[in-house]
């Protein structure tokens, strides 16, 4: 019973750290807070929901199909939203402000052009066939969420540390001034961080939408709290400390549901958002330059 | 209806608009509760979790405690301030993304726990999913009002005074702030409190007028429609705000019944402030001291 | 009134192995002018931070006339009489020239929340006497006919005469002037030069760092001068000039050496 526990945890948290992942990525490269992340989510869900319903994709196509969508979707929206206020050199708080703003409109006008109903993926996308190993169960559907999770992790990892482009993106994350001095253009990485970040947001609202079966508009709005957390607690910036806090929250989630009370799930991730606000607010893995006098 | 502020004429004239009367008044508390905290460059999204608070216990006080509601009113803020400690505390001596994070997440958080509290701890108190209903009408047109006027004198005063200049040299320049003496956190955290108790006040108000509160009414969305109204107004006086709750609480009675729309318009109200009028429609000062001839 | 209203003994301070600033030793004499001078990336702005308290040291001691300070905050220095201007004029733009000195005087008002509420006589009347005393500093730097002006309108050099009247309203035991003639034309660096005498004439202590040779020279009584982190030497700005060590500093030692060779 608790290892089948853990492993829907682990299932759950890998969703979550997925998530976080565009969102710390954003600020560690771009210093916004950006909330728009959440519709990007959304977003996806939606387009594969069109793919597999409408156009009869498979799930292997619909994922990449949703993903680059969201991505293409997040590059317009953000540099409509974001550019201005990066060369302007806001503080960080105008970001905060400005994708709060657009997120609800994007949500609402969503909910008015495709209606609040809560709509399915079409059944049988993958087959219902579940591994077993000894107590514990593991559907297909979770094996792909994992596995999804974890090769989009390594590649983001590759990529941020193996690749030239990676170098630039750190550059222009640790001195943007800097980096453009150096030749980088820091219009276009901004572009391309955007592009990725919201590929991630959208494979992650496939997969979620697949896990719990649910698709609604504001299904990003409802992940937002959870992200936070994740963010928060693994540091802002910080890639593996957004997937260790995820599956440490996901895992939480689950013996709060199981052992307390489903409801309380929200309470239980925020009292960990306030204790480690109290505590290390930098995080698992952020530096602790996030203290000021 | 217990409230010897209102003349005759104001009874016929109030049985016709009774609700947007109360709307106004109400939606301008929540505005100057915005207000303060933007007032010293903070953002903080949990207007509308500390409205629910005050609004929950001062329905509970009277409903179950019987107290009367000269006593109510100023213990609905207890609740509030308790929570802006809690949260503030913590997140004042980092950077203010982190406080507008945390409120974000309370709300949401707030209204989870006043769905399942009851179910959860085997109580009838907050009366789940339905709400709180026949909390008795004390709050007339004249205390809300009055509250309003009371407010908005004490912020005007505040405003031209040595703190109101502290507050707006800390909005334009923290470290220059710094060096004059003026203790941010003691600043941050005071407007923080502030706003906790001008919101919870509205909560409770708004609960003895309408004699119903449900937990929907205090999440994230009215939370950020309280952010267009201070943002619209603009924050250089505490009318400002008060005018762009106005504006925003009439304009729905032409889009009546839409709410996705009415949140389009916010979200996309906050967008263009923040990116092309910082000012808000109202670009007017607190004139302060005037140079001697 | 002690002797030196700044002690600075064996000051550090640390980034992650870089020592930006390196066991200084400093003491400003009360009612002097005393200069910080030093070639780029010297530390004399981490340096300047340190003392004004926003940044904290790794090490050392910090004593403001005679009290130790290093764990006090900034804001709380400014209580102690600290005052400083900065190299990128920080004035408040949406501010009137008038507001922006007269929240100078911060730590000077103490009028209680209740008091400015219910709008009583000893609120106005320290509102009343914090405006005359912000206009004597406005006059001090000749900007007392613009009171009225938004600060973001003026002209650079008289942003940067605002920012020393802000700094000067509160009568600080210690004045810190960062890079005071930064951006300046020779004209406006000669006045600046006689406001800042000006207002050592008027009692004031006056710390400044600055890289304007002419400036320094011509108005410190006292000069230390640091190279990477290090106080290399301390004394009058004419035994700074022939200092060897300055000169290695600031030319290199292959010119130093040449121009001792010379002198020998």
């Amino acid at each position: 019973m608790l290892a089948q526990q853990l492993v829907n945890g682990l299932l759950s948290g890998a969703t979550y750290a997925l998530f976080a992942l565009g969102f710390t990525l954003m600020f560690g490269v771009l210093r916004v807070i950006n909330l728009t992340y959440g519709f990007y989510f959304s977003a996806g869900a939606f387009v594969a929901l069109f793919a597999t319903r409408d156009l009869g994709l498979g799930i292997w196509l619909a994922l990449p199909v949703a993903a680059a969508s969201a991505g293409v979707i997040a590059v317009v929206i953000d540099s409509l939203l974001l550019t201005r206020l990066r060369r302007v050199g806001a503080p960080e708080l105008a970001s905060l402000m400005v994708t709060l703003g657009a997120v609800l409109a994007l949500y609402a006008a969503a909910s008015i052009a495709f209606g609040p109903d809560i709509r399915r993926l079409p059944p049988g996308l993958i087959p219902p066939a579940a591994l077993e190993f000894g107590p514990v169960r593991i559907t297909l559907a979770q094996i792909l969420i994992l596995g999804v999770t974890a090769f989009l992790v390594c590649v983001l990892l590759w990529l941020m540390r193996r690749t030239r482009l990676g170098t630039a993106i750190r550059a222009v994350a640790e001195r943007p001034d800097a980096a453009g001095l150096m030749g980088i253009n820091t219009g276009r990485i901004a572009a391309l961080v955007s592009f990725i970040s919201g590929g991630l947001a959208g494979a992650a609202g496939v997969l979620i939408g697949l896990n719990f079966n649910a698709i609604q508009p504001y299904m990003g709005e409802d992940m937002m709290l959870r992200g936070f957390v994740v963010v928060i607690v693994g540091g802002l910036g910080d890639i593996t400390g957004a997937v260790v806090a995820g599956l440490l929250l996901g895992i939480v989630e689950v013996l709060t549901a199981g052992y307390i009370s489903s409801g309380l799930k929200e309470a239980v991730s925020f009292l960990i958002l306030v204790i480690v606000l109290w505590t290390r607010p930098e995080g698992l893995f952020g530096q602790a330059t996030v203290r000021r006098a | 209806m217990g409230d010897w502020f209102q003349p005759g004429w104001l009874d016929d004239f109030l049985f016709t608009y009774q609700n947007l009367v109360y709307s106004l008044g109400i939606n301008g508390l929540l505005a100057l509760s915005m207000y303060v905290v933007l007032a010293v460059g903070q953002l903080s999204i949990g207007q509308a979790a500390f409205m629910g608070l005050g609004a929950y216990s001062g329905a509970l006080m009277s409903v179950q405690l019987h107290w009367p509601f000269w006593l109510v009113l100023p213990a609905s803020c207890i609740a509030p301030v308790a929570f802006a400690l809690a949260i503030g505390l913590p997140t004042i001596r980092l950077s203010g993304v982190y406080l507008a994070i945390a409120t974000i997440g309370l709300g949401e958080v707030l209204r989870a726990i006043y769905l399942n509290a009851d179910s959860l701890l085997g109580i009838d108190l907050f009366g789940g999913p339905m709400g709180l209903s026949g909390i008795p009408e004390r709050a007339g047109v004249g205390t809300i009002y009055g509250t309003l006027a009371v407010a908005i004198a004490v912020l005007w005063l505040v405003g031209r005074s040595r703190i109101g200049r502290a507050m707006e040299a800390m909005r334009e320049d923290e470290m220059a702030a710094q060096v004059m003496g003026v203790r941010l956190r003691r600043y941050k955290m005071g407007a923080l409190l502030a706003s906790a108790v001008l919101a919870g006040l509205a909560g409770s108000l708004g609960a003895h007028e309408s004699a119903f509160i449900g937990p929907g009414e205090y999440g994230f969305q009215p939370a950020v429609t309280i952010l267009s109204y201070a943002l619209l107004g603009g924050i250089g006086t505490p009318l400002g705000p008060v005018l762009g709750a106005w504006v925003l609480t009439l304009l729905p009675e032409a889009l009546r019944g839409i709410a996705d729309a009415r949140m389009v318009i916010n979200g996309v109200i906050i967008v263009l402030v923040v990116l092309f009028l910082p000012q808000g429609i109202l670009p007017m000062r607190l004139r302060r001291s005037a140079a001697p001839k | 009134m002690t002797e030196h209203v700044l002690e600075l003994t064996g000051l550090t301070r640390r980034f992650a192995g870089l020592l930006a600033v390196d066991g200084v030793d400093m003491a400003v004499r009360t009612g002097t002018i005393h200069a910080v001078i030093g070639p780029n990336g010297a530390g004399k702005t981490t340096l300047f931070n340190l003392i004004s308290g926003l940044i904290s040291p790794s090490a050392g001691m910090i004593r403001l006339a005679g009290e130790e300070v290093a764990a006090r905050s900034a804001s709380q220095r400014a209580g102690l009489g600290l005052a400083r201007t900065f190299q990128n004029i920080r004035v408040f733009g949406s501010m009137s020239v008038l507001e922006n000195v007269l929240t100078g005087l911060h730590t000077r008002l103490h009028a209680s929340l209740p008091a400015i509420v219910l709008r009583l006589g000893s609120a106005r009347d320290e509102e009343r006497r914090a405006v005359a005393r912000a206009m004597t500093a406005l006059d001090l730097v000749g900007l007392a006919d613009r009171a009225s002006v938004p600060a973001a309108a003026l002209s650079y050099g008289d942003q940067r005469r605002l920012e020393i009247a802000r700094a000067m309203a509160p009568e600080p035991r210690l004045l810190l002037l960062d890079e005071p003639a930064a951006g300046m034309n020779p004209a406006e660096t000669e006045a600046l030069a006689m406001l800042v005498q000006r207002l050592r004439g008027l009692g004031a202590t006056i710390l400044l760092v600055e890289h304007d040779m002419g400036f320094v020279m011509g108005i410190a009584e006292h000069v230390t001068v640091l190279n990477f982190g290090r106080r290399i030497f301390d004394g009058t700005p004419a035994a700074a000039r022939a200092a060897p060590e300055v000169i290695e500093a600031y030319l290199g030692h292959k010119v130093a050496a040449r121009l001792a060779a010379k002198h020998a």
